[in-house]
């Protein structure tokens, strides 16, 4: 049963996760974590170049979704891809040669934090352009459909997005065409410094699914059993030809805009008492723990793993070799 | 076998003969069936001129109905691109690149190389162009320029039917996205077409005339423009040679310079605004690359800097004429 109410925030656990899903949820968003907190400190040495674009606090989103996806299905992300892109199987030592400008990144170091994608994963790109990826994943849906494939395509998007009209156009193409698109609006409350009070004009963005035909469901994105469930019934639903749907999360970024944002907009306190109440990793490991699933040792096993490799991918970034001037114009075809 | 048909039929010919010949390409846009979802007929127009009309019926599933949203479905047709379809998106007027060039420039011309070559975009975007019509400012721009600025993209801009088949054959076996633009006044001209399938290679430009006084480079309709120049020079004893470039992007150079040294004198004729344009482009070439083979100055005739204007009036004095190209040549040939 898939809820119809927009703003309904009850979720309940029906999909039994095992062991297993458990220990590869806590590790994916442990990643990228550790993956996010690391490049803050080393984005502070003025060392690594460009823009970064932080997801620590939003882990649920992008697992949670994720867990419900296969390598066959496509997700297009945002300029906050780094969380997607792991949860979607990206390997993170390439990502983070990337984001260092390096020849061994996922794209030789072409594309950096904006625009990372690994295709062969189902990962269509983070994407500079906001609102981007809405138009581009009715095309992999339309796709899966053609074929008689039973794929979907998530697009991610935040709640600045949320306000474009290639968002607007996706959602009513993807009604009308019924495809098995989930639209994924991650709403952290902030679109650069502009607050999502401000610029989205009704309480909720879900409430903007019945205006294309299609459910919407807002959900808790703090807690990551409430993000598997909501868009586990969406990709369910997607994948049995009931078409598309939009699932809004709520939730944070602890830092800013990007790395260097003092966040002064921000109420003074707000992002603590967020880290102390509501992160995800904290509700996890407690529900977890508690529940009996899991056991501290298990995360604090996985905590050292995912600890190592992120160190590692640093050490290995800072190494690699920068792309040199052969690699300028490959790639692309030059008739100039 | 070659028979007479019309450059519409053409295009029509090529788009049936890519689709029996490959499941994978598909053709989307406003109308391009026309009458989806309407009591009456499911492919009443068959395109706004008719151009896709009979396709709907011979490739069941594949001749795709779109809302008026291009950001939505030129979108859409570059993340199937994106997983290994072939669509062929129709824009209808190139005038309406204003609504979705984002997913055209930043979107499909980006992936190859920001990817670092991990993805293939084969995509192809028809679209008609240019003056005559009486269609005023929104509906009669020649914007071929502005693609060709574009890395990543590549412009076709077919002269006559025995080109606009082999040049959309191509198109759609390309993995490259394509700007393909079909110049609204040539949709009636008839010429010899093989009734078989053949692909044009791009980047080849055609010799369209021979002669050994003054070169000519014209761009789409300005080819018939240019003949009809060349044969009222002939009558006065200068011989031009025409050079159609086909492709604006990639742009045959070698052919352009070669005819120049030739002659000594070069006339570009391009029916766009004259600033940042193929003219100008041209232009910059063979003085940069032929400048001691000149033997007069370099004209370009080009629209004016203005909007196209509606009445009939006006609008034959904006595009280049005969007139104008017979009176270059005439000055160039006297010149010292």
């Amino acid at each position: 049963m898939y809820p119809q109410k927009s703003n309904n925030l009850e979720t309940t656990v029906t999909k039994a996760l095992t062991r297993e899903d458990l220990l590869k949820a806590y590790r994916t968003m442990r990643t990228i974590r550790e993956f996010e907190e690391r490049l803050h400190t080393d984005f502070a040495t003025g060392e690594i170049p460009g823009f970064v674009h932080l997801y620590a606090g939003e882990e649920a989103s992008a697992t949670g979704v994720c867990m419900n996806l296969t390598a066959e299905d496509h997700i297009a992300s945002t300029h906050r891809g780094h969380g997607h892109c792991i949860a979607k199987g990206v390997d993170p030592v390439g990502m983070m040669a990337e984001i260092w400008g390096r020849k061994t990144g996922t794209c030789k170091g072409k594309g950096g934090s904006m625009h990372i994608a690994d295709l062969s994963v189902g990962m269509l790109g983070a994407n500079g352009i906001v609102g981007g990826g809405g138009p581009l994943v009715c095309g992999t849906a339309l796709a899966a459909k053609l074929r008689g494939q039973p794929h979907v395509s998530v697009c991610f998007f935040g709640d600045g997005a949320s306000n474009q009209g290639t968002i607007f156009e996706a959602m009513n193409l993807a009604s009308v065409w019924n495809l098995p698109v989930i639209f994924l609006a991650e709403n952290n409350g902030y679109a650069e410094a502009t607050s999502s009070k401000f610029s989205v004009a009704c309480d909720n963005i879900a409430d903007r699914a019945s205006a294309f035909g299609m459910p919407g469901i807002t959900v808790d994105g703090f807690d990551f059993f409430a993000v598997y469930e909501a868009a586990g019934a969406a990709i369910e639903r997607a994948r049995k030809g009931g078409g598309p749907s939009l699932v809004e999360v709520k939730l944070s970024r602890y830092y800013g805009h990007f790395e260097g944002d003092q966040q002064t907009y921000r109420a003074p306190g707000e992002v603590q008492n967020i880290r102390d109440t509501k992160d995800c990793l904290l509700q996890f490991a407690r529900r977890v723990t508690t529940g009996g699933q899991l056991t501290q040792a298990d995360l604090d096993s996985i905590d050292a793993e995912v600890k190592a490799l992120i160190d590692g991918s640093v050490v290995k970034a800072k190494s690699d070799p920068k792309p040199s001037e052969a690699d300028l114009l490959t790639d692309v075809y030059v008739s100039y | 076998m070659a028979r007479k048909i019309t450059y519409q039929q053409a295009i029509n010919e090529a788009l049936d003969q890519e689709m029996s010949r490959d499941q994978n390409v598909i053709v989307m846009g406003e109308d391009v069936a026309g009458g989806a979802g309407s009591p009456g007929e499911q492919d009443a127009w068959g395109g706004v001129l008719g151009v896709t009309r009979g396709l709907y019926h011979k490739h069941p599933g594949r001749v795709i109905d779109t809302p008026i949203s291009e950001s939505g479905y030129v979108g859409a047709a570059i993340g199937a691109a994106c997983c290994g379809m072939r669509p062929v998106a129709e824009l209808m007027f190139v005038d309406f690149l204003g609504v979705c060039f984002d997913q055209i420039f930043n979107q499909a011309a980006k992936f190859r190389y920001m990817f670092g070559g991990k993805s293939e975009t084969p995509v192809v975007i028809r679209a008609m162009y240019g003056a005559g019509f009486r269609a005023a400012a929104q509906h009669s721009q020649c914007l071929y320029n502005i693609f060709t600025h574009i890395p990543g993209l590549k412009v076709v801009v077919p002269s006559n039917p025995y080109d606009v088949k082999g040049l959309l054959i191509q198109s759609i076996r390309d993995n490259d996205p394509v700007i393909f633009l079909e110049h609204k006044a040539l949709y009636t001209m008839e010429g010899e077409v093989p009734e078989e399938s053949y692909a044009i290679p791009f980047g080849e430009a055609a010799v369209v005339r021979e002669g050994h006084d003054v070169t000519i480079v014209a761009i789409g309709r300005m080819v018939l423009k240019a003949q009809e120049a060349a044969a009222e020079l002939q009558k006065q004893g200068i011989h031009a040679e025409i050079i159609d470039p086909r492709t604006t992007s990639p742009l045959d150079t070698d052919t352009i310079l070669e005819s120049v040294e030739k002659t000594g004198r070069l006339i570009v004729v391009d029916e766009s605004h004259p600033r940042c344009s193929m003219a100008s482009d041209i232009a910059g070439l063979a003085a940069e690359r032929a400048f001691s083979s000149l033997r007069a100055p370099i004209r370009q005739i080009t629209g004016p800097h203005s909007p196209v204007p509606f009445s009939d009036a006006l609008e034959e004095l904006y595009i280049p004429s005969a007139a104008h190209i017979v009176a270059a040549a005439k000055s160039l040939k006297e010149y010292r």
